[in-house]
């Protein structure tokens, strides 16, 4: 049982790696209330600094862990000055939504700059390994270790003796009380921007060295890893965030010990939801106490929503119909189809993050649910397309409303941290699951759209096909907002605690908005199944959920009209202007960022 | 109606509320009052199940409510305004004031387990006629609710309350509370931020909500309207009840000046020569 020891060692130096991520997250959530979405893009910097340094530069070790740190430091100076102190006195949705924008449009100029092909980053330590006890351990290891535990001191001095780092902790004790006695909260997030950077720096270049591998998917795992320990710890909670690094490190190391590797991840979100469901102030808060998010002060922008005329919506509606009788080329059609199949999940998210404020950062999760379904339901059970289509949109509806249920007690940041997980979970499934999903291979063959027979072939049925399916939704979705449905998602979106005090029940109400939205998300991937023919775990990835999540924003939340709109728009400009793939996303990330700075009620407005 | 007994709560080592006893009878308007940071608000978030007593219990109509969900109590027929308002900011007036009468949708709302919130969700869709009266109904209640504040928020009806001027807000509250056809109504300093006109006008409504036959909880900082309309009075302090009885009696009595004045007198004075 030697294996064993070994298991625990790397448990715990995994677990270093994740606490210098979590402390600096716990840093930033104690004075600011907010979790950085782009702390993991700041660990992909610090890899890729530190390849720059080790393979270029050939800088010696020390010399490279100091220059990673102070430029990761730097960047976060950068995000924290340029990116969300012009937010400050905005909603409490726009820092959430700025740190998801810098984050896409960081991963993406590493990735510009670099390629997406791994790098190996060697760590320039001999290649040997001691005997402790029954299992190994390596230089490696030691220096995992040294930084880890040298970082903690350093920062235990720094908040304990410093002038700064008493107001940091004055800051996140009670940050009003804090400014009044003259703390200057501009220096404090300043403070906590760099030093959480340089950590988050080090820590990449230190899993790089670890792995000898770096590539550019390493920053969503190392957020989604970080925001797993610090909320195990409790959100804001600096030793707890260590200590729920190392227990999540343990967690994966025995789990990966029993299970097999590809379960590591699995580990984490499960981990991840449990402690939110049970214990969702951390496993060292009281259960009994207050929830961390502030009570009051909206989360969305008031607005007053452009009306736009019915005919006018009519007219559009048909202009777009009669579109393919014109000599319209395919292209333009194929590009209007991927606007309608996005606008159906668009559709989807507006309902759930702006109608009832739920703003789910996993939501291309339910478009896999429903295209599995119904590509499964008409390969393995011959149901007709149609029919299967239909299939995946109540199996999407059903599964994703139970997946998401334990989230419904969740506030805030909170919920966009457990739809993240949960979208990952579900991934994760779809990859280990084979005897139903195929695994990694994926499903092939799926048959084309069909209806009533009939064969959708054409790009002009195709076409006609999803615009009136969205049509529809959208109907269905305008009609269910003039209820006292809508009325009542809107009322929990603003304030839960005062639709409680009505005899609003959350659970009930959260689970009709993603009962309704799940359908349409799945109708959407069911149709986007039969068009691929090929689908696998990757096809609905989180660049999805974060493209409907812009398209939405970009629209004006919970606004109909706007989803549709956001939607051709995203879809459609970049491809009328030529601009390659690659550059898409970082296009998607800046669109987000300025809107959230010059525009947060969107286009049309918050309905 | 109601009665609460020893009700007890604990923030860390602060005692917010401290075995606090009360008893409200039908058609009774009680007044509490006390110096900022007393544990009223907290009292009155014990009542509503907006929070959790760490003893104690709370009956109404004869039957333990100790606990339960806000949600529930608001079906049991307990509405309640919030001291810093807490409308939602973009819902019309309307909107506002029809969510607060949601605990008495029918129609639109069957009562099955399970598929009850399928079938809502079906019958909101469809709105077939009887859905369609439902609504129909309460919203011509809401316009009478409204029209109790005179010219105040009738010919706002169909603006986001996000524009509503803040004593504005604090009306549709109540009219929010109102659409609950409560049992018990807790009020929680209804006239905070008011100008001495808009008091009045206040303070004329509750009288008249009171003469209706109403029970209610007020909690209000200025005495002069607290004097005019309670039939008793309970001072607390520090989470505790230092006094109860009639107006004058406890305005009177030595405790009471004293934990006002302990307190520099942050709550009455203050506030009502701001006012
Ligand atoms: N959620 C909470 N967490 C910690 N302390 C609280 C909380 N709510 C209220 N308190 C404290 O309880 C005391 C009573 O507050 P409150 O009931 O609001 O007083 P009042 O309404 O009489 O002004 C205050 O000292 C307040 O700081
Ligand atoms: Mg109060």
């Amino acid at each position: 049982m030697s294996s064993w020891l070994d298991y625990t060692i790397n448990g715990l130096i995994v677990g270093n790696v994740y606490a210098l991520v979590a402390v600096g997250l716990a840093l930033i959530f104690g004075v600011s209330r907010l979790i950085n979405f782009a702390q993991g893009s700041i660990y992909l910097v610090g890899a890729y600094i530190g390849w720059v340094a080790v393979v270029q530069l050939h800088t010696p070790l020390p010399l490279t862990i100091i220059v990673v740190a102070a430029a990761a430091a730097l960047v976060g100076l950068i995000i924290e000055r340029f990116g969300l102190r012009p937010l400050q006195n905005s909603v409490r949705i726009a820092p959430l939504l700025a740190t998801i924008g810098i984050s896409f449009v960081l991963d993406q100029l590493v990735m510009l700059t670099f390629s997406p092909n791994p790098r190996a980053l060697p760590s320039q330590l001999p290649d040997v390994r001691f005997q402790v006890g029954g299992g190994t351990i390596g230089p490696l290891d030691l220096l995992i270790a040294g930084v880890g535990i040298t970082s903690a001191l350093l920062l235990f001095v720094f908040l304990r003796y410093s002038k700064l780092g008493w107001a940091v902790r004055a800051a996140s004790q009670d940050r009003d009380a804090a400014m009044q006695m003259g703390v200057d909260v501009n220096r404090v997030n300043q403070a906590v921007f760099g030093i959480a950077a340089a950590l988050g720096g080090v820590s990449g270049m230190l899993v790089g060295m670890y792995y000898n591998q770096i590539d550019t998917a390493m920053s969503l795992q190392a957020t989604l890893k970080g925001v797993v320990a610090e909320v195990v710890g409790g959100a804001g909670n600096v030793p707890g965030a260590v200590v729920g690094s190392l227990l999540l490190g343990l967690v994966e190391s025995y789990g990966v010990a029993v299970f097999g590797t590809s379960y590591r991840n699995l580990f984490a979100f499960l981990l991840l939801v449990v402690v939110l469901v049970l214990r969702p102030n951390g496993l060292f808060a009281s259960a009994r106490q207050a929830p961390p998010e502030p009570l009051t002060g909206t989360f969305i922008a008031p607005s007053r929503p452009v009306r736009i005329p019915r005919w006018a919506l009519a007219v559009a509606a048909a202009i777009f119909a009669i579109l393919p009788l014109f000599p319209v080329s395919f292209y333009v059609l194929q590009t209007l189809i991927n606007a309608w199949l996005l606008g159906m999940l668009a559709l989807s998210l507006t309902l759930v993050a702006g109608t009832i404020g739920q703003v789910s950062l996993g939501h291309a999760a339910l478009l896999a649910i429903g295209a599995y379904t119904s590509a499964l339901l008409s390969l393995t059970f011959a149901v007709p397309v149609g029919l299967a289509i239909i299939g995946g949109g109540l199996m999407s509806a059903a599964l994703g409303t139970t997946l998401i249920s334990p989230s419904f007690r969740l506030r805030g940041h909170y919920v966009s941290i457990a739809t993240l997980a949960i979208g990952e979970i579900v991934s994760l499934v779809i990859l280990n699951w084979e005897s139903v999903t195929r695994g990694p291979i994926g499903i092939s063959g799926i048959p084309p759209l069909s209806l009533f027979g009939y064969d959708l072939i054409s790009p002009t049925s195709i076409y006609w096909f999803s615009l009136s399916v969205m049509v529809v939704l959208a109907l269905l979705q305008g009609r269910l907002l003039t209820s006292h449905l809508g009325r009542s998602f809107r009322a929990i979106r603003d304030d839960d605690i005062a639709a409680r005090a009505y005899g609003l029940s959350l659970n009930r109400y959260k689970s009709l908005a993603f009962i309704f939205g799940g359908f349409a998300a799945g109708i959407s991937g069911g149709i986007a199944a039969h068009l691929y023919s090929y689908i696998n775990h990757e096809t609905f990835n989180t660049q999805q959920s974060i493209l409907a999540l812009t398209v939405v924003i970009l629209g004006g939340l919970g606004n109909v009209v706007g989803a549709i709109l956001g939607s051709v728009a995203l879809v459609g400009l970049p491809e009328m202007f030529r601009i390659a793939a690659e550059y898409r996303i970082l296009i998607y990330g800046i669109v987000l960022l300025l809107l959230v700075r010059f525009r947060p009620q969107g286009l049309l407005g918050t309905i | 109606m109601l009665s609460l007994r020893g009700l007890t709560r604990r923030f860390g080592g602060l005692t917010a509320v401290d075995a606090i006893n009360l008893d409200l009878a039908k058609g009774e308007l009680v007044s509490i009052i006390g110096p900022n940071g007393a544990g009223k608000t907290t009292l009155f978030n014990l009542v509503t199940g907006l929070d959790r007593p760490d003893a104690g219990a709370v009956q109404f109509e004869g039957q333990g409510i100790t606990g339960l969900s806000p949600e529930r109590l608001a079906a049991e027929g307990i509405a309640r305004t919030f001291q810093l308002g807490r409308v939602f900011g973009n819902l019309s007036v309307m909107d506002n004031v029809l969510i607060g009468a949601h605990t008495r949708l029918r129609a639109v709302k069957p009562a099955f387990p399970v598929i009850g919130p399928l079938l809502e969700l079906g019958l909101a869709l469809l709105r077939p006629a009887s859905v369609k009266a439902e609504e129909e109904r309460l919203r011509e209640e809401v316009k009478a609710i409204l029209a109790r504040f005179g010219e105040r928020l009738l010919p706002r009806v169909d603006q986001p309350a996000y524009s509503l001027s803040y004593a504005n807000r604090r009306r549709v509250e109540i009219a929010r509370a109102l659409a609950l056809k409560p049992r018990l109504l807790l009020l929680d300093e209804p006239t905070a931020g008011m100008n001495p006109t808009e008091t009045a006008e206040m303070q004329a409504l509750v009288a008249e909500l009171k003469a209706e036959g109403l029970t209610i909880l007020l909690i209000e900082h200025k005495l002069e309207m607290v004097m005019r309309l309670s039939d008793r009075v309970i001072v607390m302090d520090e989470g505790k009840k230092i006094a109860e009885g009639l107006g004058e009696q406890v305005r009177s009595d030595p405790k009471v000046i004293e934990a006002y004045l302990g307190h520099g007198l942050s709550g009455t004075a203050e506030q009502e020569s701001a006012a």
